[in-house]
């Protein structure tokens, strides 16, 4: 295993309280697994990302351990966290459009930044991972605004991959991209795993069909818990919870982006993370819910490798 | 580049002839016979100044002429470095005026404006966001910007001139003295020098920290930023990366508040009797002296239209974005 | 991105537990109470010869007397309010000159953009001071409204520049394309669904020509170029410095006014950097 969360638990520090936006979430990801991520926005998927590498000022760690390749992974400790970042964790972030200083060329800024950790610069390889991304090597002498979107975001992957950590978290990464691009930066996101950059990989999304493309295994989270979670041909072809049911069968088709922020086919809103209701989170938009969904279901392992948290399933 | 520069020169060109545009017009669309006024208003005694003046003011008006010629004559003799004479010092020409006066002014701008914008954006940037600092001494920053430039050189005169009779309060050096080129001499300048330029250096001082610490907050919470974190760069390499850039809006604000410098420096000198551009305009007021005034209005135009320039250049020189021709300058 | 409270109410919260804006507006408060209310209690003339000449602080005069035997105090407060309508109207009209121009050029773009922007650029390098030194020395202003006027044409091109780049920036968003699709016309959009977008940025714009206006009145004034008729803040400084005050020193003469300009123009500062944290979420610190 390389990445093993426990009971997770992550709490917003806000004006009302405390915002519980994971909410005790237990799962692993395996050598070489990609786990597509994927829910609603508010679900809790993106906090999850950030807290297994650099919570902001107004998170807190509430609950929970992570363990990366045998090794704890000291999250809430900013400090810490310091040695294992970029090394056995990375990120690509949302904004990877502005992501690098636009005042340094980038090959010095990237240079900088290894030196920084203590690492030289290996030239050669740098080279050939651009040329595997499609990037002239010339790229390096320019500043970031000569760039286009495409080839910053591919610049920002490479960065983020340099040192070949274990986990590598790519945050909403395809969002801001058209279809096609989307598509060329997933295929890449597999290369990267193939020759062994990175060893696994967490790709959130709010795209469950572009998740489908690159993922092994796909997580579905429904406010701060765990929903679903199994391999990926299992979630789009036999879902057992009645949220990753109406997730999937509110996709136009399979490969048609899904933008929409809140579902339309599922009336009703998440509830408040606030002070969440006592048990099961979706049953006032559950079109399946009876009496004991007041009880909290947990999550059942209903065929090897398949999580589901719903007493129907 | 080449496009940056032809706008801003451009821009720089129609000021200067905004601003003689000005000088020419204010005089002669005033209600009443300028020269008349302007010799009634004149405290001149001799009656020979007085007919010398006015033979040498119509001549200069050239009121019997069309407008246009008028203004064509304003710029011929603005050309040849002639702006009218001193009605003050009469008959000094007013170039000579304003010449003896001109250095004193730079002594005391060119040190202050450069030295507080480096110290205020090192001082901004190291406050920022070290809570003790911040709160500590960012107070005293906003105090010290919004002090009218007079009121701090008055409180240090009377403090540390009159008071404690450390330093001279009045003049640009000793009235017994002669200038010349001895170490004693030299000692004197820099005594009456200091005080002025402290106060115009402190009230600066104060704009360029709480300047500096509000844009740095601002990078470091910047994408770039919040990146390199996450890469588990240093602070002291995500610092130096958000003091680059928060210098550059920096360089844009200095060009913005040379007016205010300016300005600050000539009331400044007032307070100080210091033998400047500033002193000058206030006994050009007095006097009612308005080739004077005139003369060293343009002569501020002209010095803060170069300062732009230059400052334009650097700007180009230190951010990369412009010079790769790919946007990115402030105007 | 998790259950954000109303917008509103979240404001207010953070108004009035941020220090800045509440230090800012515990000095401005009083001293605009001040400005409004004190001189009624002040009778006649503050520029009435009242007292012993030159004399110090005392009961009967709480801030002295100058040279000529006048109240400081009674001057001191005819002087705030002065101020504080030179600030208003400069800085006013400088921010409604700015906004006019800011939001034709952001909004229109093209040639307007480029004719304004041109202007702009024109005023922003002209030294303010310098013009209104000169146009104030000819024209010999008498009254504070003039004397605002001039400051306010003078002082708008930083505004307008970044209103413009705003402005710009919103051009293009979902709500103006939305309301530009359905016919609505163009100053109904900028004032509808452009200025309410960036209110807050616009009174913290207002907040800082106001304080500037208030600082250029003072440097005319103290040069010898204010209304001639009345009081202010810099007229009284310039008035102990033309009569020595510093060499007699009188320095109840010179205190008192440019202690009231940088308290007003310092906590409209300070209360211009508590709203910037109010109102903008990064800039908090829980």
């Amino acid at each position: 295993m390389t990445l093993r969360v426990d009971d997770l638990r992550v709490h917003y520090r806000t004006l009302r309280g405390e915002v519980k936006a994971i909410d005790g979430v237990t799962f692993d990801v395996g050598d070489g697994e990609i786990l597509g991520l994927a829910g609603e926005s508010g679900c809790g998927k993106t906090t999850l990302g950030k807290s297994l590498i650099r919570m902001d000022g107004r998170m807190r760690l509430a609950g929970g351990a992570a363990e990366l390749d045998g090794e704890e992974l000291p999250i809430g400790d900013d400090h810490r966290m310091n040695p294992f970042r970029f090394t056995k964790v990375s990120i690509i972030p949302q904004y990877s459009m502005s992501a690098m200083n636009p005042t340094r060329r980038i090959g010095r800024m990237v240079a900088e930044l290894l030196r920084s950790r203590g690492r030289q610069l290996d030239t050669d390889e740098l080279g050939r991972r651009l040329d595997l991304v499609e990037l002239p090597r010339e790229v390096l002498q320019r500043y970031p605004i000569e760039l286009s979107g495409g080839m910053k975001q591919r610049m920002v992957m490479v960065i983020s991959t340099l040192l070949d950590p274990s986990l590598l978290i790519a945050d909403e990464i395809t969002s801001a991209l058209d279809v096609s691009t989307q598509k060329a930066v997933a295929r890449t996101l597999v290369e990267f795993r193939d020759r062994g950059f990175v060893r696994s990989m967490i790709f959130i999304t709010h795209d469950i069909s572009l998740t489908y493309q690159i993922a092994d295994t796909i997580m579905v989270m429904y406010a701060g818990k765990l929903a679903e979670k199994a391999p990926a041909g299992v979630i789009v072809g036999e879902p057992r919870h009645p949220y990753t049911r109406l997730l999937i069968s509110s996709l136009p088709e399979v490969g048609v982006r899904y933008t929409d922020r809140r579902l339309a086919g599922i009336p009703g809103e998440p509830p408040s993370l606030l002070d969440p209701p006592a048990g099961c989170r979706f049953r006032d938009r559950c079109p399946l819910a009876f009496d004991k969904c007041a009880e909290e279901p947990p999550v059942v392992e209903v065929e090897p490798g398949h999580h589901v948290a719903c007493w129907k399933a | 580049m080449r496009r940056y520069f032809g706008r801003k020169l451009l821009v720089y060109g129609l000021t200067f002839l905004v601003a003689v545009t000005i000088n020419w017009m204010i005089p002669r669309f005033m209600p009443g016979d300028p020269v008349q006024s302007m010799l009634a208003r004149a405290n001149v005694s001799q009656p020979a100044a007085v007919e010398a003046m006015r033979a040498h003011y119509t001549n200069l008006f050239g009121l019997d002429l069309p407008l246009w010629k008028q203004y064509g004559n304003f710029w011929a003799a603005l050309f040849q470095g002639d702006l009218g004479t001193s009605i003050w010092l009469f008959p000094t020409p007013v170039t000579d005026v304003i010449m003896r006066a001109v250095p004193y002014t730079l002594a005391l701008l060119i040190p202050a404006i450069l030295l507080s914008w480096w110290a205020g954006n090192r001082f901004g940037a190291f406050a920022a966001r070290r809570k003790w600092l911040d709160n500590t001494v960012l107070p005293i920053g906003y105090v010290l910007t919004a002090t009218p430039y007079m009121w701090l050189a008055i409180l240090l005169a009377w403090g540390l001139g009159i008071v404690a009779g450390v330093f001279p309060v009045s003049g640009g050096y000793s009235f017994a003295m002669r200038p010349n080129l001895s170490w004693e001499f030299v000692g004197d300048l820099a005594l009456h020098w200091f005080l002025p330029f402290v106060s115009l250096f402190l009230v600066a001082f104060g704009g360029w920290a709480i300047g500096m610490r509000n844009m740095i907050i601002y990078e470091l919470e910047a994408d770039y930023s919040t990146y390199l974190s996450s890469l588990g760069a240093p602070q002291r390499l995500i610092r130096r990366y958000a003091f680059r850039n928060a210098v550059l809006p920096q360089i844009t604000g200095l060009a913005l508040q040379l007016g205010v410098l300016v300005a600050g420096a000539l009331v400044t000198e007032i307070v100080f009797s210091y033998p400047g551009l500033g002193h000058l305009i206030l006994q050009a007021i007095q006097n009612q002296d308005f080739f004077l005034l005139q003369g060293a209005f343009l002569f501020i135009v002209v010095g803060v239209l170069a300062a732009n320039f230059i400052i334009d250049v650097v700007y180009v020189l230190v951010d990369p974005r412009t010079r790769t021709g790919m946007g990115g300058e402030a105007a | 991105m998790t259950a954000v409270p109303a917008r509103r109410h979240e404001g207010l919260y953070f108004a009035i537990r941020n220090g800045k804006l509440l230090a800012g507006l515990v000095v401005l408060v009083p001293l605009i109470v001040l400005a409004v209310a004190g001189p009624m209690f002040v009778e006649g003339d503050p520029n009435a010869y009242v007292g012993i000449p030159a004399s110090s602080p005392s009961a009967e005069h709480w801030f002295g007397t100058t040279m000529f035997g006048q109240d400081i105090f009674a001057q001191f407060l005819y002087g705030m309010r002065v101020t504080f309508v030179v600030g208003l109207l400069g800085g006013g009209l400088a921010a409604i000159i700015g906004m006019v121009i800011g939001f034709t050029a952001g909004y229109r773009g093209g040639l307007v953009d480029e004719v304004l922007n041109m202007l702009t650029n024109i005023v922003l390098v002209l030294p303010a001071l310098a013009v209104l030194l000169i146009v104030n020395a000819y024209l010999g202003i008498r009254s504070v409204g003039v004397q605002a006027l001039f400051i306010g044409l003078t002082s708008w091109p930083w505004a307008a520049r970044a209103i413009r780049a705003q402005t710009f920036s919103l051009r293009s968003r979902d709500f103006v394309d939305l309301a530009r699709l359905s016919g609505v016309r163009t100053w109904k959009i900028i004032v509808r669904e452009i200025a309410p977008n960036m209110s807050s940025y616009l009174f913290m714009t207002f907040i800082l020509l106001f304080g500037g206006s208030i600082l250029i009145a003072a440097s005319l004034d103290f040069i010898g170029l204010g209304p001639s008729q009345g009081v202010s803040l810099g007229l009284m400084l310039n008035n102990a410095a033309r009569w020595s005050a510093l060499h007699l020193g009188m320095w109840w003469w010179f205190v008192p006014p440019g202690a009231g300009i940088t308290a007003i123009v310092g906590a409209l500062y300070v209360t211009n950097v508590g709203l910037d944290e109010v109102f903008n979420p990064k800039l908090r610190e829980l």
